[in-house]
């Protein structure tokens, strides 16, 4: 009876109806046009030669030069491998991690479990700075820990921070370190809220843990597994910039030059605005395709998918 | 096989070697996430001789107050403290306002267009214009170098909306809306009335994670902030931690100041680390309950 009352009334009449619901959504949705629809507007300049004094509409139109020269670039050849090893790395190492933690979590007493949980957070509440701050201390050749214990064993230092090829390695680790404990809350929950009888029942026919987890764990979180690896799927593009900036140094600049650093290098430091507009809408497109892409094979594989 | 079965509720064999690896894998990884930062405690303690040589392991060795009296005497650290304190409350009480106003909107059904505002913003989350239009975008609205655009930068997220919406879905009972409404109830006043009182936990959610992400932000600080007055505690500590130390002790002209600043160096880093990290460190114990909440909502699909 409601619901037919609802229909019946004309559109503008609901629309009036709902006036104040509108304002409610007003600060957000202004925002959102402005600072999210803002800078897509901004695009263009991504095909034109921008200068400050002809602004964006009114600089020359030079069709695709931009992404040409950056697809020539001998840059390109070196940072776009860089970005796709840095994620696909921390993806390989970071995505398991707190899937396994856990795991182990749920068999361990509920006390004990506790403590555990509370310390595997505490990374994450350093922020990015102190971090980068805490690993280059740690992994310094005179004074780090890391070293005097590397020493110890094997009476070498080891000059982590000025070396690519230990620049990978440090930036997932230290990730992995300071991610996994927060990453595990989700599946934590997930698992707790398991059914015990299922477990009861696999118990009674002599399923040991190891089999259990298999058979009964893994199966509940899947969905939550899934969706979690589409999203990090969806940003593989996308390393975040500010650790990767903040571990760059002069030395290991072969591995740590990334497109998120070199977008912000080329447009804020060198000022040369159009161009990495260009790489930035070229990352973004690639992302967005990647996204898409992931969702729909999540979806055919699986039946769970964002959309 | 069949003895186990009868004492089902016994652990096999091989469950309690299961056992015995978790607790100790576990143990193991406690270690790894608490002694860093250990570490860093009593490194900033020590004397920095035995910091400098990295003779430092298990326990303070000497014991010194110099880098925190350093730290103490740095007006940097503390006004960097004061900016962030007050990013981070301003931009968490205008953050969670429009999130909560917001989120309240899209979980009004009956509202004409609602699928079209949420298209409209869940886009977003997915392409964006990239990091030179919005910087041109931020300087033509004249935001540069301004406190303003360090909150609003980081004010409304369509995370944080779709995260509002699905708490209220959950936790607003339609019965009461719809006796809301019959009993003459219009949407401004049953927000007021009934939905705030009812979201203290998505509030706290949401400003734990607004406050979080303004205590980390140094990315939007370091771009759009020229002026030190209005920096946040992370471009200091980005100084004082990661650029050279050259370039930090220049402004100290005395040659013996500077040597022992020098000196110093590795403690005075280590204190900062404690004093920068030490009031976040305390709370989180505190407000687990709220950012596991907060993961579980958004682990809900709708």
């Amino acid at each position: 009876m409601e619901n037919m009352k609802v229909h019946k009334k004309s559109l503008l009449k609901r629309i009036l109806e709902h006036w104040v619901v509108y304002l409610f959504l007003a600060p957000a949705v202004l925002y959102i046009a402005i600072f999210c629809y803002g800078p897509m507007y901004g695009i263009q300049i991504a095909f034109r030669d921008y200068t400050i004094i002809e602004g964006i509409t009114g600089s020359e139109w030079v069709g695709l030069d931009w992404f040409q020269r950056f697809f020539q670039s001998r840059m390109f050849g070196k940072i776009l491998p860089n970005t796709l090893i840095l994620s696909v790395y921390s993806l390989v190492a970071g995505f398991p991690m707190p899937i396994v933690l856990a795991l182990m979590l749920n068999y361990a007493a509920d006390k004990f479990k506790r403590v555990i949980q509370t310390a595997s957070y505490l990374p994450h509440f350093i922020s990015t700075v102190v971090m980068v701050g805490m690993v280059v201390a740690f992994l310094s050749p005179q004074n780090g820990f890391v070293n005097t214990i590397i020493k110890f064993f094997t009476g070498n230092t080891v000059y982590f921070m000025g070396k690519p090829e230990y620049f990978r390695h440090v930036y997932v680790w230290s990730g992995v370190w300071q991610g996994v404990g927060w990453g595990a809350i989700i599946y934590v929950a997930a698992l707790s809220s398991v059914s015990p009888e299922l477990h009861e029942a696999a118990i009674i026919d002599g399923a040991t843990i190891l089999k259990r987890m298999r058979h009964i764990d893994i199966p509940c979180i899947m969905p939550t597994m899934v969706i979690l690896l589409i999203l990090n799927f969806g940003s593989i593009m996308g390393v975040g910039f500010e650790k990767v900036y903040l571990m760059q140094n002069a030395l290991n600049g072969d591995t740590s030059e990334v497109i998120a650093t070199y977008t912000y290098k080329m447009g804020l430091i060198d000022q040369n605005f159009s161009y990495s507009s260009a790489i930035g809408l070229f990352n973004n497109v690639v992302n967005f395709i990647l996204l898409v892409l992931v969702n729909k094979i999540a979806d055919k594989l699986t039946g769970t998918s964002l959309w | 096989m069949a003895r186990t079965r009868k004492n089902a509720i016994r652990k096999t064999k091989s469950d309690l070697v299961f056992l015995f690896f978790n607790y100790l894998l576990l143990s193991i990884l406690f270690l790894i996430m608490v002694y860093p930062v250990y570490f860093v405690v009593i490194a900033s303690v020590s004397d920095s001789v035995y910091v400098n040589s990295g003779d430092l392991l298990l326990w303070p060795k000497g014991f010194h107050t110099l880098g925190y009296e350093y730290v103490w005497g740095e007006q940097r650290i503390w006004l960097g403290y004061a900016n962030t304190i007050f990013y981070a409350g301003v931009g968490a009480l205008a953050g969670v306002t429009v999130s909560l106003m917001a989120g309240y909107g899209l979980f009004i059904k009956t509202l004409p267009g609602r699928g079209a505002i949420m298209g409209f913003m869940v886009f977003t989350m997915y392409f964006g214009g990239g990091l030179i239009p919005f910087y041109l975008l931020v300087k033509n609205l004249g935001l540069i170098n301004t406190r303003t655009i360090i909150i609003m930068m980081s004010m409304v997220s369509v995370y944080n909306i779709i995260l509002t919406r699905t708490f209220l879905n959950s936790t607003i009972p339609t019965d009461l809306m719809d006796a809301a409404f019959i009993d003459g109830c219009g949407y401004g006043r049953f927000f007021f009335t009934m939905v705030v009182p009812l979201s203290k936990a998505i509030i706290a959610v949401l400003s734990l994670y607004l406050i979080v992400g303004h205590w980390n932000s140094y990315f939007s600080p370091m771009l759009y902030l020229q002026d030190s007055d209005k920096k946040p505690l992370s471009l200091f500590l980005r100084e004082i931690l990661l650029v050279n130390a050259e370039t930090v002790t220049q402004q100290t002209e005395n040659a013996e100041e500077m040597e022992k600043y020098q000196r110093l160096l590795a403690i005075i880093k280590y204190a900062v680390i404690v004093v920068s990290t030490l009031p976040i460190m305390c709370i989180y114990p505190f407000l687990q309950k709220y950012f596991v909440k907060g993961v579980m909502i958004g682990s809900l699909k709708g």
